[in-house]
């Protein structure tokens, strides 16, 4: 398999980050963890942004991964990380491929509408599930990986491992992007119609992306539940959600590491809004929304753009 | 010209509430004819043609291609079995530059399945799509955005996206529509040379009286959902019906045309 110089580019950030974990802080790292394993969900919703469906539900799937992390080693005593985030995979698919077969008959705010409200029924179920901690959900301890035991050092492993995952799903998902199937999904998005008559189903390219979002997804929430150590059911909450697509939109869908650098940016500018403005920070999150959509409509990544074509003028 | 037709439409009928937009249209179109269809909005040429590509179920009637039934199949179905088509206004994918709207149609009619994994722009697909945008003369417009071509080529790439694909049967829907005046001939003579070498079946509406008196092998005019004439050229123009109910309806303003080749 030869890399491009995206990819290869990618995985040296990957290693560089992972690294940091020597000369970082422990809340750098903790927050460094939590915004890549957000921007892993992030690109699930960006994988169905640029086939032109905006998903108000991807906590569905972030939630679907903390939990399968979090009652694989609860329940199935299974511990190994990397067993867990296969099982948050393979279920978060499994769901995908049934909801997927309703969903993808649907476009634009009903898309976005139904998707929300099987979050929201998730959430409903894992809120009255008094096994599972209802309200509070649960705690996941105990995790392991290929028979070590990190103890003390679990949050930096975790932060490692996050690295490595993001990096490598980078790449897969930027093979993707130049794949036939990221090309037709563009295709979709801007004429849907032509698509069907050169012979392709739109639908079924949506379910195929729907479902591959809905397994990278399910990977941001088992890394989550690693890191925090506690699931619970505000994972599928709709506030959640909102929150994926809003770096989404502050990312944009130019660069396969642009919802990593959003998470990034999104995951400081929170932290440092909560602490100087405890209880206005939202006014400030909105305050960057309204300021990407109006100058950035492209998201941050446009900015790299501006600046590459500015240089080519030069 | 074999035997078999390679599209037949039997007892095709279609109304929309109390209107019959198609009533018993039979037609039968054979390998290797280039077929123009004509008629006044309305007189349900594109009921026809969305009928047959899939688009808009008969209410009665049957219709054949290559010997098998195509009714109730999708659009992408009856396009895989070999009928494609391009449309009045182009039907493009604006942010993708020309080459990477062919790449789509060709990887698309490699495989209705696109592939995770395999890049879009292989070697032997962009020689491909370069061959056929040079057969349309069209291969310097290779890395412009689609939006940023004149609507002439936009069209042209519009037919050559349908074409890659290598289909039996191109339906082209209006070709010079919207293009100037200047740029209509030049346009079909690349059209029509194309499908020549591949040994295309062509149906193609049309308002333009020159362009099919000039092209086509035989015209179907239709008039409030029937067809009321079918023949060569001459035969179908000089209909005294046809001129008084088709022709003679303001075409294009170019009213009865001669053959010129």
């Amino acid at each position: 398999m030869r890399l491009d110089r995206t990819e290869l580019w990618l995985l040296a950030s990957g290693v560089v980050l992972a690294l940091g974990v020597f000369v970082l802080p422990n809340w750098l790292t903790f927050l460094l963890t939590i915004a890549f394993a957000k921007g892993l969900v992030v690109q699930g919703v960006v994988v169905q942004m640029r086939a032109g469906l905006v998903s108000f539900g991807q906590g569905l799937y972030y939630c679907i991964g903390g939990y399968t992390v979090g009652m694989g080693g609860q329940w199935l005593g299974v511990h190994d990380a990397f067993v867990l985030l296969a099982l948050s995979m393979v279920a978060a698919a499994v769901v995908a491929m049934v909801l997927g077969l309703l969903l993808t008959r649907y476009r634009e705010i009903f898309f976005a509408m139904l998707t929300l409200a099987f979050s929201m029924i998730l959430y409903g179920v894992l809120a009255k599930s008094q096994s599972l901690g209802s309200t509070d959900g649960f705690n996941v301890h105990g995790i392991t990986a290929l028979g070590w035991t990190p103890g003390s050092s679990g949050k930096m492993f975790v932060y490692v491992l996050t690295c490595g995952i993001a990096a490598v799903a980078a790449v897969f998902l930027h093979r993707l992007s130049k794949s036939s199937v990221g090309y037709v999904c563009e295709a979709i998005r801007e004429n849907e119609v032509r698509v069907e008559y050169l012979g392709a189903s739109p639908r079924w390219t949506l379910y195929s992306t729907y479902v591959l979002a809905a397994a990278v997804s399910a990977l941001g929430g088992g890394l989550t539940g690693m890191a925090t150590g506690h699931v619970d059911p505000e994972m599928a909450y709709w506030t959640t959600s909102g929150e994926f697509v809003f770096i989404a939109l502050l990312g944009g869908i130019g660069h396969v590491a642009a919802p990593f650098v959003a998470a990034s940016l999104f995951s400081t500018v929170r932290t440092y809004a909560i602490q100087f403005v405890p209880h206005s920070w939202q006014m400030i999150l909105g305050f960057v929304l309204l300021g990407i959509i109006i100058f950035l409509p492209k998201g941050l990544w446009s900015l790299f753009k501006r600046t590459r074509k500015a240089e080519a003028r030069v | 010209m074999s035997q078999t037709p390679i599209l037949e439409s039997r007892s095709l009928h279609r109304t929309f509430g109390a209107v019959v937009a198609a009533k018993d249209i039979n037609v039968a179109i054979h390998a290797g004819e280039v077929v123009g269809v004509i008629g006044s909005n309305g007189a349900g040429k594109t009921t026809f043609i969305n009928m047959v590509t899939g688009f808009l179920p008969p209410s009665a009637g049957e219709i054949m291609f290559n010997g098998r039934s195509i009714l109730g199949l999708a659009p992408r179905k009856i396009t895989r079995m070999g009928m494609a088509r391009s449309f009045q206004v182009a039907q493009l994918f604006p942010e993708l530059t020309v080459l990477d709207n062919m790449l789509v149609a060709l990887s698309i009619a490699e495989s209705p399945l696109p592939s995770f994994l395999r890049p879009l722009r292989t070697p032997e697909r962009v020689e491909k799509a370069e061959a056929t945008l040079k057969e349309f003369g069209v291969a310097a417009f290779r890395d412009h955005q689609v939006t940023a071509v004149p609507q002439g080529t936009r069209k042209l790439v519009d037919i050559a996206m349908a074409l890659i694909a290598n289909p039996k049967m191109l339906l082209l829907d209006e070709p010079t529509s919207g293009v100037a005046v200047e740029e209509k001939f030049p346009l079909m003579d690349s059209v029509m040379e194309v499908v020549r070498r591949h040994g295309v079946t062509v149906l193609f509406v049309e308002h333009d009286m020159e362009i099919v008196a000039r092209y086509v092998s035989r015209i179907l005019a239709f008039y409030a959902g029937e067809v009321i004439a079918d023949g060569p050229p001459d035969q179908v123009l000089d209909d005294a019906k046809v001129r008084e109910l088709v022709v003679g309806h303001g075409h294009g303003g170019h009213g009865r045309a001669r053959r010129s080749s």
